[in-house]
């Protein structure tokens, strides 16, 4: 049954309608041309819409079309190696059916409904199903197994089940209340999806970056934010994410950035091989881009649209990884579409709603055992772009009260070409005590000294470095200078990495662990040896002190810095006092 | 047949109000003539059953209820055409140069459409301006945005015209044209850049449309707008690369303020709009490349930044959306030198895509991070010289200290007609390099300081 309404008043993407009695969220088909548009508030007889795309030439007295159902996404086999827009449009469909430019009134289907799947049943007929529950498997690509799951509020006893090729919205199986089940779901974007229980994550999320890994690692089913001003290198670290983190499924939104840059992604990742399984890393990876020019409502819907997406592998119980560049631009969203409805503004002309909204989105995140009983994650990145790159604007403080892991980019470091510009003074986590465990037993029982020592002294450098401001470096005692130098190596030879370089862009956590060890064993000869009154200059003027500095470039890393420990040694043995 | 309306029931700042229309489709061109017969241009900006707020473009002086109100029916087009090229037009579109109006082959929308990412084609290809301090530090490539920040009384126009005069891709012979675009600057700084366009012979390949600073603000919206769609144009319909000027971007900010205000919206920052990020990216976001075509849209906008602040809301947003920013110092500036660009803060984020071998050469980055490095770290010691005296310094930190004078005085120093080939501006670099001791240049593959350093190049 369809209702019909009329349009009152168009005033940009936001819409007033009138004849319908719409539910909150539902998804309404607006004008002769069925722009997509969601109702987000309810008056009377009017209800104001957001349309998801440019409403230009739009009159009042169009008509409008209730679907009746609240924005959803299709969820099933094929959506890896996808691009959407933020409305889960497919752009490669976009662009065979209207061309180079996204022109209005296209609708698309999220998932392929030409494409056949082979289904591989894992239930039999009798068997009694609930929510959540895996009945089939499909080979999605080569390394990823989409397991079919009974839509979470389904439950019932199987009377047939079907084995073989079949499209995703043909019924593979069928209940004893005759339900019928296909391969696709639909899930509303703005409901999370049911979990059993939620967990307490206790793996870290290995990303091969140093500084993340070693200084500041996030759990897997964390979140972790990125704020930093324009330039300090955000959209590179959430790619370097995307590319070398040790999850099974990546979801990347371009929420509201550049062009260029999606174009970017788009071209590189069919090229970038899986460190893990030496596939495209297209193949395990689910892109959505809606750029700073495409229709502010869509922009705002795109992050629910990742999100649940990456829910829906979560439940099959795969360690999902979710990067979305930049949160700051989804609030502005919402605070343009808050001004249109004319809503009265919090901080900064923000709706009140910010917080609310942020922490239902992180709270997303998490590691937890599905209904099916499978334990998987999510783990949330979230870039913010603070204005003019000040913290204490409210997306970033609103952030902040909720992620766990705070990488803060610094533009000072980003000038000197110091990347990743990840300042390590003021960047915290709050998960490397609850790590601890997982990297004495997995990476080295001193890990955990290390790293705190590698740390302590960086702390010290910065103390020391206010006093050099005021009498120069020559003026402080020679154990002090001692520390300057060992700081310098920990930031250059180890933070310092180069995201470009074929080698240095991906560390392994054991290259990451013999890096920070060798420059200890430098730290420890060289404070030996000045003790024994081996003059200052004699322990800087080491060679395999500045040949440290090119192994992390080498191919064949282990055979590099074996020689340079070895030239350490005999070169320490040669200034006596080891 | 279209309606005219005399129900003009409110005129409030460049907005007008009218009452019991027919149904008006948002965003459509509205004409109004005035009871002395003159016709003025406006906009639908928001349109019920009841009541159509429309903006007038050429202010609403002279307005009043007499006024009668014609919708058109459809939204602000250009006509576009190849005859375009050596046009001066108004901000509106409408010729200034006192030839006849353009013929159109066709009547394109002026908003435009966001282009789809799928059909991008990632920006790759150097385009050598011949100043070092872009070349070399700040590759620009085709299909990018690269915003001049600067301020009052800095020769940013002058950079512009340099850019715009040298501009090229090595070794090919393609069509090229400039659009440019000016909003809300003086008489005389438009008259500046038409000169330098006439004296070069530049204005037979480009599209000026001049909105200047007492023409009406509201039209500063739409010239940006128009400019990029006859960008568009020439580039995807006749296969040109384009190079579009757009400035002042400050101005064009201040009229949407000045709008904004008007329509009585909920300010954002510093009474900014909230919706300044996605109105400066549908500019912004209009220059690129499409796989599979010829032409290409690259941007080049000046925008003054106000008090020299760069976290102000108009600098601190279009960073955000360009592709990096050029900014122009007013301490090097005030040394005498030219062009005062400052490379610490500026950025180019698809310079890593253009340059290397094949494009530029093998050396380019390394070379290009290594000045970064030492340069940055020159002008820091600068501060500390000023408290403990040159002497306390160590031997090291002297010559990084002289490597920052060095790089002032001989790279980013450069006549204003001086074309500098990729080649020589990497010379240079080179050369100031080679004052430093090898042990410095940690960022430079010592393969390259066999290849490219003097001392090693005289000994091979």
């Amino acid at each position: 049954m369809e209702i019909k309404g009329e349009i009152y008043r168009v005033a940009g993407p936001v819409v007033t309608i009138t004849g319908i009695k719409p539910k909150m969220y539902d998804v309404v088909k607006v004008g002769h041309e069925g722009l997509m548009g969601e109702v987000i508030r309810i008056e009377g007889d009017k209800a104001t819409v957001q349309v998801y795309e440019d409403t230009s030439g739009i009159k009042p007295g169009e008509p409008v079309e209730n679907t009746g159902m609240s924005l959803s996404v299709e969820l099933g086999p094929g959506l890896l190696e996808s691009i959407y827009d933020g409305i889960q449009r497919p752009l490669k469909v976009l662009q065979e059916k209207m061309g180079d430019f996204i022109q209005r009134g296209v609708s698309a289907n999220g998932l392929d409904r030409e494409k056949k799947w082979n289904f591989k049943p894992v239930v039999n007929t009798g068997d009694k199903v609930k929510g959540g529950e895996v009945i089939g498997l499909v080979q999605e690509t080569e390394n990823i197994e989409h397991k079919i799951m009974v839509p979470p509020n389904v439950s019932g006893t199987i009377s047939e089940i079907k084995s073989g090729m079949f499209t995703v919205d043909e019924v593979i199986c069928v209940l004893a209340d005759g339900t019928e089940l296909q391969m696709m779901q639909k899930w509303p974007v703005r409901a999370p999806r049911p979990v059993n229980k939620k967990l307490l994550p206790k793996t870290p999320l290995i990303t091969g970056q140093r500084i993340l890994d070693g200084l500041f690692p996030v759990a897997k089913g964390g979140t972790a934010a990125i704020p930093g001003p324009f330039g300090s290198g955000k959209t590179v670290t959430q790619q370097q994410l995307a590319k070398w983190s040790d999850t099974d499924i990546v979801v990347y939104i371009g929420c509201g950035e550049r062009g260029n840059e999606m174009a970017d992604v788009l071209n590189e990742f069919p090229e970038l091989q899986d460190p893990k399984t030496g596939r495209p890393l297209m193949e395990r990876t689910v892109l959505i881009a809606n750029t700073s020019n495409m229709p502010v409502a869509a922009r705002e819907a795109s992050v629910y649209t990742g999100i649940t997406i990456a829910e829906y592998y979560r439940d099959m119980g795969y360690d999902v990884s979710l990067m979305a560049d930049s949160s700051s631009r989804w609030a502005e969203a919402m605070r343009e579409i808050s001004s249109r409805l004319e809503e009265m503004p919090g901080e900064e002309g923000y709706p009140a709603y910010l917080s609310a909204r942020l922490s239902e989105f992180y709270e997303r995140a998490g590691f937890v055992n599905s209904l099916a009983g499978a334990n998987g994650s999510i783990t949330v990145i979230g870039a913010v772009s603070p204005p003019g790159g000040d913290f204490s604007e409210p997306v970033t403080q609103n952030t902040l009260r909720i992620v766990k892991v705070f990488w803060a980019l610094d533009a000072k470091l980003a000038q000197r070409r110091h990347f990743p510009s990840i300042n390590w003074l003021t960047s915290y986590s709050l998960y490397t005590s609850s790590l601890a465990e997982w990297f004495s037993e997995n990476v080295a029982p001193d890990w955990n000294t290390l790293r705190d020592n590698a740390m302590d002294l960086l702390q010290r450098e910065s103390e020391l470095q206010e006093i050099v401001q005021l009498v120069g470096s020559d003026a402080l005692p020679e154990d002090q200078q001692l520390v300057l130098e060992i700081c310098r190596m920990i930031r250059e030879y180890f933070l310092q990495q180069n995201a470009y370089h074929s080698v240095d862009t991906y560390c392994p956590f054991d290259k990451q662990y013999k890096l920070l060890k060798a420059i200890s064993k430098y730290s420890d000869m060289a404070t030996t040896a000045l003790t024994a009154g081996v003059p200052m200059k004699d322990i800087l003027a080491l060679e395999s002190k500045d040949e440290l500095a090119k192994v992390k470039f080498e191919e064949d890393f282990e055979k590099a810095l074996d020689e340079v420990l070895k030239k350490m040694d005999s070169e320490f043995a040669k200034l006596g006092g080891n | 047949m279209t309606k005219e309306y005399k129900t003009i029931v409110e005129i409030s700042g460049p907005l007008i109000f009218i009452e019991k229309t027919e149904p008006v489709g948002y965003g459509e061109l509205v004409n109004i003539n005035l009871p002395d017969g003159s016709t003025k241009r406006g906009q639908v900006l928001d349109t019920s059953a009841d009541i159509v707020a429309v903006q007038v473009f050429e202010g609403t002086g002279g307005l009043n209820e007499e006024s009668r109100v014609i919708f058109t029916g459809e939204t602000i087009k250009l006509p576009v055409s190849k005859d375009m090229l050596g046009r001066i037009l108004s901000g509106s579109g409408e010729p200034l140069d006192g030839g006849p109006r353009i013929v159109p082959e066709d009547r394109i929308d002026v908003n435009g459409a966001s282009m789809n990412p799928y059909s991008r084609m990632p920006p790759e290809e150097f385009i050598q301006t011949g100043i070092s301090t872009i070349d070399g530090t700040n590759t620009l490539v085709r299909g990018q945005k690269l915003p001049i920040f600067s301020g009052s009384g800095l020769p940013h126009n002058e950079i512009a015209l340099q850019i715009a005069r040298q501009a090229k891709v090595p070794g090919s012979e393609e069509a090229f044209a400039v659009v440019f675009a000016a909003m809300g600057i003086t008489n005389e700084e438009a008259q500046y850049f038409m000169e330098d366009f006439e004296k070069t012979g530049a204005l037979e390949r480009a599209v000026v449309f001049l909105n200047l600073a007492d023409d009406p603000a509201v039209e500063r919206i739409i010239t940006p707008r128009m400019a990029l769609t006859a960008a568009e144009y020439l580039a995807y319909q006749h296969d040109m690369h384009v190079l579009v000027i757009l400035t002042d971007i400050t101005n064009y900010c201040e009229a949407l303020r000045q709008m904004g205000a008007a329509r009585e919206e909920v300010p954002g920052r510093r009474g900014y709009p909230g919706y300044m990020y996605t109105d400066l990216a549908s500019l912004y976001e209009r220059a690129g490349v499409i796989k599979g075509t010829k032409g290409s849209v690259t941007q080049f906008s000046i925008l003054t930044m106000p008090g020299d602040d760069i976290t102000h809301p108009i600098p601190d947003l279009s960073g955000y959306i360009t592709e990096g920013q050029i900014v122009v110092s007013r301490e090097l500036h005030r040394k005498g030198i030219y062009p005062p660009i400052n490379v610490l803060p500026s950025l180019s984020r698809l310079m890593n895509s253009g340059i290397g071998e094949g494009k530029t050469r093998d050396d380019h980055k390394a070379v290009s991070d290594q000045m970064y490095a030492a340069y940055a770290e020159g002008r820091d010691l600068r501060g500390l010289v000023a408290i403990v005296g040159k002497e306390a310094l160590s031997e090291r930190d002297q010559r990084i200290l002289e490597f920052a004078d060095l790089f002032e005085d001989r790279f980013v120093r450069q006549g204003r007609n001086e074309d500098r080939s990729i080649e020589d501006t990497l010379n240079v670099a080179w050369s100031i390099l080679s004052e430093l001791p090898e042990a410095l240049l940690t960022r430079v593959d010592n393969k390259f300081i066999e290849k490219y350093h003097p001392a090693h190049k005289k000994s091979n």
